[in-house]
């Protein structure tokens, strides 16, 4: 009986320093989203119950092989005990109950994330290996792309979400709730940000080469620095869709080729842009040939047409651009010197 | 046999074969691609294939393992040889591809050599002679020594050690690959594995795809290998056989794995592939030749699990000794069932999601392919339908190790035997209603969720049962703690920590947090290791005298479990800290803005420990076969059969048959026995009489 005195107060103290040295740890991202705050107050249910149950395992376990280790030179055996069926039956129907309640909790837990603001701003997401492009709704006939989400604090975002290639995924751990960008179809996420400030976005579906670079600003500002940001974006377009190249500079950011092409002469998964123009390109098959106007159009309709020296492992996707868009890409491309 | 060492000779032609076959991929890719590729493919996969050919001829001669090496090699070339004589023939463009075949020539070529590594083997022979009406002794004699593990041997005892041995040189490299990347992790940014980095057509980041999603296979398969090793040794023993219900499916399963395993490593050459062991589309649909490598190693890997299941199950059903009732099985037994079940039934599904994507890619049949109306959410269906039961084969043995050994250190019998028992059966069941909990970011149905829910956190109630029985048993025992207890104990501790830390997954608006960072990789370490990992050390360090005769070396055991189990549990507390924190599964690089670099590099330290002391293991497995203290009798005080018998167990297991008399874990009972030996034993009772010849056809 005495044991078991020992051992119950070695549980409950196990359990508190559990609980609260995980706490101390600091687990968590900040709190940025309403979804967030349900999600943690589960997760600190959840520590709750690993503080406890790892005490309740570990505690009799370790006082076992204090207490209950063979003395130098026994060589018995131990009391012969082969159960306890009342016993077997409680450790298998109480926490069948429990686990019943965290379903149920958790249920509960999941319905309080996915609540509907029907007023909600929607922003049309799309996953390019490997860069995001977030498109905002319409304003004085304008649509604003950009490869950064801003977003009002306190208003929920309907977030319509596909992918132009391969499975990725939307995560910011401030916002905590993540969702899959699938091809073909629409997938939706609710974010409402409760916390202003910078956070990014982080592609949590492996989606290949640079998946591990597939990350952007995601800017939370309060409604009206998110409104002078929005009113700028729309002037920029619409002074940049009036010339061809700052329409194919729109393309390029909405389209995420600067992900693998930089502008600035970097090196990176495709050949620099920089300086691109009127240069003489050596090809995979050894032959040189001059990045002109033709050049360039040909590998942006047909990638693998002609493939520059040390790319030879890197397959660009064909992107289906109309002709007069690629026209304005490579007019932008032009300006890159 | 031979005067000179047979190792110092393998190693020797494996530099020759390495450099012979370099030379010819080398030439090959010149006379294609026009430039010397130094670290390209085509060099690399001649290399690799005649390397390993070349090792095992100067260690074993042109027979056994050899012979079926050299066949796959010649069978893979001439079947890459016809599709791309007949590609010719059609006048077809890509008569050639990137990795100096095309990809269908390579898949069929590999096909080919996977079918004719068997026949080349051996394995096949008295099949082929029975179908053609030639008569074959019921066993083979055995060449005495070490030879009998490099060629076709009937003895489950052989077979199991075959299998061990294969899964520990498969950790071995899969674990050398994990420190590979562990050591690019230490620091963010990229160190070496950068994009000017260029080996088998991958550039360093490509590289690390390739490796991080290897050692994820080549683990699981080492562990199913792992499995089959345990099972096939001991479970014969246990039960009372004289060996398995099918030597020679037994044999012939053993042997698919060998091919299955030159297979991923071709994957590592050929371009290597980006999508993780999972293989999600569209991505798999994306990724160079390698991809075909790695699904036709698993549909190969998959096949040797099915057949080895069956037998298992087979055996205990049919061949157990007179008087062991179901309730009087060794709990091992009872593990091994419900792992056979759920291998048996589910492994299926992840070759067949394989091959959809196979087809996918070399057919253009859009099964996944949106463009074409296809799903690429049902791929990820169909995969988790097996590769979540696929976690209960590799820890329900794993746990039946721990209850079978527990008893035995503690000196008192298993608490709650029936329940334990049971447990192994509740979780196969409850395991195969679970599998969308990995889907719940995917886009799959938002209601149905929630029933994948209850059924995740009800596999909870079974392993708890579990739990409470290990401690009972543990409660008021007389505990000694040589090496393979020490390992029980550290498997019931980590897996404990896998366990907890499994419901918060199962919370699916918890889980949007969770998914796919690294306090999951944090957790399936944790499980993988209590469950399969640490009791698989406990099982070699606990049977290792009954395969040998003698034990292996106490002191460097406890520093191995010392060293590991610290390292361990530092490495996994990292990986789920920086998980919770925002820290992706999967990534060559992250951002220094996290704040991870210090965790890191803890992780790689520990990482690095744990190899370490793998080595320690290693180093006193192989010197103990020869040097170990010797250790012929009932070491252990165990209760169990196979200990009653001098060690190294006879060939044909037991020459007098037992009777089961009594419980299995009766420790403390006066005068209680679990067997005896009686010449009215069961031995070969339940073999069908001889067949005579001629009666094949």
């Amino acid at each position: 009986m005495r044991h078991f005195v020992i051992v119950g107060i070695l549980v409950i103290i196990t359990t508190v320093l559990t609980y609260f040295g995980l706490n101390a740890a600091g687990l968590m991202p900040v709190e940025a989203s309403a979804q967030a705050v349900p999600i943690d107050w589960m997760w600190n249910l959840e520590l709750i119950s690993m503080s406890f149950l790892f005490a309740l395992i570990g505690a009799p376990i370790m006082y076992s092989l204090v207490v209950f280790r063979r003395k130098k030179g026994d060589t018995t055996d131990a009391e012969h005990m082969e159960g306890n069926t009342r016993l077997e039956i409680t450790w298998t129907v109480l926490p069948l109950f429990l686990v019943m309640a965290f379903a149920y909790l958790g249920a509960a837990n999941l319905a309080e994330t996915r609540r509907v603001d029907p007023d909600a701003m929607i922003v049309k997401v799309r996953g390019i290996q490997w860069s995001w492009s977030f498109e905002y709704p319409v304003v004085n006939g304008v649509s604003v792309i950009s490869d950064e989400l801003h977003l009002p604090k306190g208003k929920q975002v309907l977030l319509r979400m596909t992918s132009s290639d391969v499975i990725h995924s939307f995560w910011v751990p401030e916002f905590r709730v993540k969702q899959d960008l699938v091809p073909g179809r629409i997938t939706e996420l609710r974010v409402t940000p409760i916390r202003e400030g910078n956070y990014k976005v982080r592609c949590a579906e492996l989606c290949g080469t640079s998946h591990a670079y597939m990350e952007k600003p995601v800017v939370v500002s309060s409604k009206a620095d998110f409104d002078t940001w929005m009113g700028e974006q729309v002037k920029i377009a619409e002074q940049a869709a009036a010339t061809p190249e700052g329409h194919g500079q729109i393309l390029v950011s909405a389209n995420g080729c600067a992900a693998c092409h930089s502008i600035n002469g970097a090196s990176g998964i495709g050949p620099t842009w920089f300086g691109l123009f009127g240069s003489q390109v050596e090809l995979a098959d050894g032959s040189v040939v001059t990045a002109d106007e033709a050049y360039l159009t040909e590998s942006i309709k047909a990638p693998q047409a002609k493939i520059v020296a040390g790319f030879e492992t890197q397959l660009m996707p064909t992107y289906g651009f109309p002709d007069e868009d690629i026209a304005d890409i490579v007019a932008y491309i032009k300006t890159l010197r | 046999m031979r005067k000179t060492n047979p190792v110092r000779s393998g190693l020797l032609l494996l530099v020759v074969g390495g450099v012979i076959g370099y030379g010819i991929g080398l030439g090959l890719d010149l006379i294609m691609s026009g430039s010397l590729n130094f670290n390209g493919s085509v060099a690399a996969a001649f290399a690799l294939l005649l390397a390993v050919t070349s090792f095992f001829f100067g260690i074993y001669g042109y027979r056994g393992i050899t012979r079926g090496l050299v066949f796959q090699v010649v069978g893979t070339l001439l079947g890459a040889l016809f599709i791309t004589g007949i590609r010719a023939l059609l006048g077809s463009k890509a008569i050639f591809g990137p990795f100096f075949f095309s990809e269908p020539a390579w898949v069929f070529g590999a096909l080919v050599g996977d079918v004719s590594f068997v026949f080349g083997v051996g394995v096949m022979s008295d099949w082929v002679k029975w179908a053609r009406g030639i008569d074959t002794p019921e066993h083979h004699e055995d060449e005495p020594g070490w030879g009998k593990y490099f060629g076709v041997s009937l003895d489950h005892k052989v077979i199991g050690i075959q299998y061990t041995v294969t899964a520990l040189v498969l950790i071995a490299i899969g674990g050398s690959f994990a420190m590979i990347f562990r050591t690019e992790l230490a620091q963010s940014q990229l160190q070496f594995l950068t994009t000017t980095f260029k080996l088998f057509n991958q550039t360093g980041p490509q590289f690390y795809n390739t490796l991080m999603s290897l050692h994820g296979i080549i683990m699981i398969i080492s562990i199913l290998l792992g499995v089959s090793g345990i099972m096939n040794y001991v479970v014969p023993l246990l039960v009372g056989a004289h060996d398995m219900a099918f030597p020679r499916l037994n044999a012939f399963a053993y042997w698919l794995a060998v091919p299955a395993s030159v297979l991923l490593l071709m994957a590592l050459v050929l371009g290597g592939f980006d999508t993780g062991w999972t293989g999600y589309p569209p991505l798999s649909a994306r990724a160079p030749v390698g991809m075909q490598m790695f699904f036709l190693g698993v549909f190969t890997a998959g096949w040797s699990s099915i057949l080895g299941s069956a037998n298992v199950i087979a055996t205990v059903i049919r061949m157990r000794a007179k008087g062991m009732s179901a309730m009087r099985l060794p709990i091992f037994v009872w593990a091994s069932i419900a792992t056979s079940i759920i291998a048996l039934t589910a492994t299926q599904l992840i070759g067949l999601s394989f091959q959809l994507v196979m087809f996918q890619r070399l057919f253009g049949m859009g099964f996944f392919d949106a463009a074409k109306g296809g799903n690429p959410v049902l791929f990820q269906h169909l995969f988790w339908f097996y590769s979540h039961p696929a976690v209960y084969v590799f820890v329900l043995p794993g746990l039946g190790v721990i209850s079978e050994l527990l008893p035995v250190f503690a000196r008192k019998p298993l608490f709650g035997y029936r329940w334990i028992a049971m447990s192994s059966l509740g979780i196969a069941l409850v395991g195969f209603t679970v599998w969308a909990h990995h889907m719940f970011t995917s886009g799959m149905n938002e209601y149905l969720r929630v029933p994948f829910m209850y059924s995740t956190l009800l596999v909870a109630v079974p392993t708890g049962v579990k739990f409470f029985s290990w401690v009972a048993t543990l409660w008021g025992g007389k505990i000694e703690t040589p090496t393979p207890m020490l390992f029980v104990l550290g498997a019931i501790i980590v897996f404990l920590l896998g366990g907890i830390t499994g419901p918060p997954n199962a919370a699916i608006a918890l889980d949007l947090h969770l998914h796919d960072t690294y306090w999951v990789v944090g957790h399936f370490h944790d499980t993988i290791f209590g469950g399969f990992v640490f009791p698989f050390f406990a099982a070699i360090y606990y049977w290792f005298p009954k395969a040998t005769g003698r034990r292996m070396n106490e002191f460097w055991g406890k520093m191995h479990f010392w060293i590991m189990t610290p390292s361990f549990l530092v490495l996994t507390f990292g990986m789920m800290r920086v998980g919770l924190l925002g820290m992706r599964r999967r990534i060559a690089d992250y951002d220094p803005a996290l704040g991870f670099d210090t965790s890191h590099l803890v992780m790689t330290i520990a990482g690095f420990l744990i190899f370490f002391s793998v080595l320690i293991f290693f180093i006193n497995l192989f010197y103990s076969i020869k040097h170990g203290e010797k250790a012929e009798g009932n070491i252990w005080n165990s209760r169990s059969p196979e200990w009653q018998v001098p060690s190294p167990m006879p060939v044909h297991n037991y020459d007098v048959p037992f009777v089961v008399v009594g419980e299995p874990y009766d420790y403390g009972l006066a005068d209680s026995k679990y067997i005896e030996f009686s010449p009215n034993g069961s031995k070969h009772v339940e073999i069908p009489p001889v067949r005579e010849a001629g009666k094949y056809h």
